[in-house]
């Protein structure tokens, strides 16, 4: 989106390629076609209002633009409960299990106990990989059977957590992909179970894998409905893409980004920053010095 | 998948097909259109361009208003054109002349490639080959495990070590020659294109193996970064061809255009769903059939051949033939059921389908819960109360229900139901033939016309049933809900564009 947009905001007027070259230049960074005519509009509004002539201004009254769609006052993750138990789910790859490893790894860095609850049953390996995150951030791990009922695993984990005295207790559970209608019922199940466990299920948390298209707003939209999700994280932010389609996520959903994946260490979790992340958007410098040499 | 997509092409199609003749403005206007339903299905912005203007420069070539009907001319080239950027005929893989003949999958971080790695062995096992599985993963935790395990379940052998990766892929290969194995597939870590590191480590892995097929594993939930993702790989490794994953969801599938468009590089195989079988090759021309909503009924077709067995076959035959004749019984809708699981579900099934249908049945909220409980309520019923559903009165019904798990609500619903079905289907009957016929005629040299008459009619008859049976899910008491009747025109067994 960078050169394309750098070119749009470079050109001397605000003609109609202009507009045409920015609208493209948004949808090219995977902004839904709805937000990116509702950015255009506002933007054209003002423009004409406050008499902006010079195309380069409209970067900062874009970046102002986004800031504003995205920005959260509830950001921070919810820890009243004891345990405050929370939720992760999201398709297949998008990154629950690396996003729960790193949380972890910064609750027990804070000071707090932490258990993992594997509810992954399904994908071969998984707990294992959620054991290895366990290890290195010093959370305790609870683990089911390779097949078995994860709300089970979900309430094994929370129980342990409750009675142990832990602080957060973090439930994995099986990528599934949201047209799936008896996976996301499963979903259902295991969020109803954890909530009549001993603990308070305070976060339900939708990863939402960065370079993905126009669909992410549907996996937000009906793992909302089956999870009751309470915000999103968005995972793999550390390569060139750059996001976008969290924009209708927060426009038409309601639906807060909270946490930003930036890659498989364990310090690359980090609260989502609304302003950084609109500077990033419409940024043209910044964006060239990662892949664009080409 | 591709609902979206087919669905805003086919408003756009709808509009043009009702307009007869067709001005200049028309077509620009159904271009624009055109363009937006192709970046709404995250179609690369540079792709949506190009193809655009190809559209547009053979709709003046082509002299739309001496074809006999305008609107169809420009479906079939919309239409042309997608199998064009698909990448025209299914992507042949070859076998080195001296084994083994080895395979490299990279991507993105959670793309897939350890699952497809899984299939792509299962598939290569069904072309008699004996394929072993190098698990050059070592970066995410346990990724190595979770190839053993798929691999133990498709009983293909694993070669890794905890050395380095490009070591890993050289001792794997000269593994597979001590074990005499045929094929490599080998499994790489997941890498952002901006890691120049794990970038420059793919490209070594490369180097070292000089594998005959280097797959890109892509999600078909990809947006506008497919493109770049695809081009920084491919200047990294020579991809071949693409395997595009998650192709089972919703997704628009823009991502599978692009990568052909731009790269250069088919997409050799589509990856389907959470069981190691669902694997397909990937058929660019049915692909189109699909985008443009009329449904990919030739893979349906041939699914049911390979999950059809002899009898069974027979059977299906006959029971198409019954529900023709009306004479449709609930044994007959029972073993429809059961085929219908066979062939992979419901949603597979519904994702096969002229997009019409699907969204009816979805609409419906027809799922695999409920057909269950249907399938459960047949099953308690006597052979004579399947073949006439007369007899059951309110003790048979308890019974049922009882034996069922149900309620006799239930069971009266599903008999009300069927009733309607039975009824409708003798109605529908000339109906459905007439717009087929019609349809086909219409339709002169598109790909996906070409379907199997026995396979089609098995599932024409399935879906109709299907629709008609949706009334089920309306709430008890209601007055049928959705269901089909009243006066209604039932929709036709193929939503054909030239209907």
């Amino acid at each position: 989106m960078g050169e394309r947009l750098g070119a749009a905001l470079a050109r001397p007027d605000l003609d109609g390629a202009t507009w045409e070259a920015l609208e493209e230049a948004l949808l090219g960074a995977d902004v839904s076609w709805a937000v990116t005519e509702q950015l255009l509009g506002c933007l054209r509004s003002e423009a004409s209002e406050r008499r902006i002539s010079d195309p380069a201004a409209l970067r900062s009254l874009l970046a102002d633009a986004v800031a504003d769609l995205m920005h959260a006052p509830d950001g921070a993750l919810d820890r009243s409960g004891s345990p405050a138990v929370w939720l992760f789910v999201g398709v297949n790859g998008s990154g629950k299990t690396t996003t729960i490893g790193k949380l972890a790894h910064a609750e027990v860095r804070a000071g707090r106990r932490v258990v993992l609850g594997a509810a992954d049953t399904f994908r071969a390996a998984a707990t294992e990989q959620l054991a290895t995150w366990a290890e290195r951030a010093g959370a305790h791990l609870v683990r089911g059977n390779a097949g078995g009922d994860p709300a089970a695993v979900a309430f094994d984990a929370i129980s342990h957590a409750a009675a142990s005295g832990a602080d957060v207790v973090m439930i994995d559970t099986a990528g599934r992909l949201h047209t799936n209608h008896n996976l996301m019922g499963e979903l259902a199940k295991i969020r109803r179970v954890a909530e009549r466990a001993p603990g308070e299920l305070c976060e339900a948390l939708v990863t939402l894998d960065a370079t993905t298209g126009q669909n992410g707003l549907a996996q937000a939209r009906m793992f909302g409905e089956a999870a009751g999700v309470t915000g999103a994280v968005l995972t793999k932010l550390d390569g060139s893409a750059r996001g976008g389609s969290v924009l209708s996520v927060r426009a038409e959903l309601n639906v807060a980004v909270k946490l930003v994946g930036l890659g498989e260490g364990l310090g690359d979790l980090v609260p989502f920053d609304a302003a950084a992340f609109a500077a990033a958007l419409v940024d043209t410098e910044g964006m060239d010095a990662d892949v664009r040499g080409s | 998948m591709f609902e979206a997509l087919s669905g805003n092409l086919n408003s756009v199609f709808d509009r043009l097909r009702r307009k007869g003749r067709l001005r200049p403005e028309d077509v620009t206007e159904a271009l624009g259109e055109i363009r937006r339903a192709l970046l709404a299905a995250d179609v690369a912005t540079e792709v949506v361009a190009e193809f655009r203007d190809r559209v547009r420069d053979e709709a003046l070539a082509a002299d739309l208003n001496r074809a006999l009907n305008p609107a169809q001319q420009v479906v079939q080239i919309v239409h042309a054109e997608l199998v064009r950027t698909l990448g025209g005929d299914p992507v042949s893989i070859g076998f080195a002349s001296r084994p083994p003949t080895v395979a490299l999958l990279a991507g993105l971080q959670g793309s897939g490639k350890t699952t497809a790695a899984a299939k792509l062995a299962r598939w290569f096992r069904s072309q008699g080959r004996s394929p072993l599985l190098v698990g050059a993963d070592l970066t995410r935790p346990a990724a190595v495990e979770q190839l053993r395990v798929l691999a133990a379940e498709i009983s293909v052998p694993v070669f890794s070590e905890a050395t380095d990766p490009v070591a890993v892929a050289l001792a794997g290969l000269a593994e597979a020659r001590r074990l005499g194995r045929d094929v490599v597939i080998c499994d790489t870590a997941g890498r952002q294109v901006v890691d120049e590191e794990l970038m420059a480590e793919v490209r070594a892995i490369g180097e070292a193996i000089q594998p005959h097929h280097t797959f890109l594993v892509l999600d078909a939930m990809m947006g506008q970064e497919a493109v770049r993702v695809g081009r920084s790989f491919h200047e990294a490794l020579g991809l071949d061809a693409v395997i595009l994953t998650k192709l089972d969801g919703d997704a628009r599938g823009g991502a599978a255009l692009s990568v052909r468009a731009v790269l250069g590089c088919p997409v050799a195989f589509a990856s389907v769903g959470e069981r190691v079988g669902d694997f397909e090759r990937f058929h660019p021309d049915r692909l189109a059939g699909r985008i443009l909503g009329m449904g990919d009924l030739l893979s349906l077709a041939e699914k049911a051949e390979a999950a059809y067995e002899g009898r069974e076959a027979a059977d299906a035959a006959g029971a198409a033939e019954r529900v023709l004749a009306g004479e449709f019984t609930l044994d007959d809708f029972l073993a429809q059921m059961r085929q219908m699981r066979k062939l992979g579900g419901l949603g597979d099934l519904l994702a096969h389908l002229p997009s019409a249908q699907a969204a009816q049945a979805a609409e419906a909220g027809v799922d695999e819960r409920r057909l269950g409980r249907m399938e459960a309520i047949i099953c308690s019923m006597t052979p004579a109360e399947r073949t006439q559903p007369a007899i059951i009165d309110g003790s048979r019904r308890r019974r049922i229900a009882a034996g069922s798990g149900t309620t006799t609500a239930e069971v009266t619903e599903l008999l009300r139901n069927f009733s309607a079905a039975r009824k409708m289907m003798r109605g529908a009957r000339p109906a459905g033939r007439r717009r087929k016929s019609k349809g086909s005629g219409g339709r002169k040299g598109g790909g996906s016309s070409r379907v199997t008459p026995a396979g089609g009619a098995r599932h024409r008859s399935a879906t109709d049933l299907l629709e008609q049976l949706e009334g089920l899910e309306s709430p008890p008491g209601g007055p049928g809900g959705s269901t089909p009747g009243t006066g209604s025109q039932p929709p036709g067994p193929l939503a054909w564009p030239g209907r």
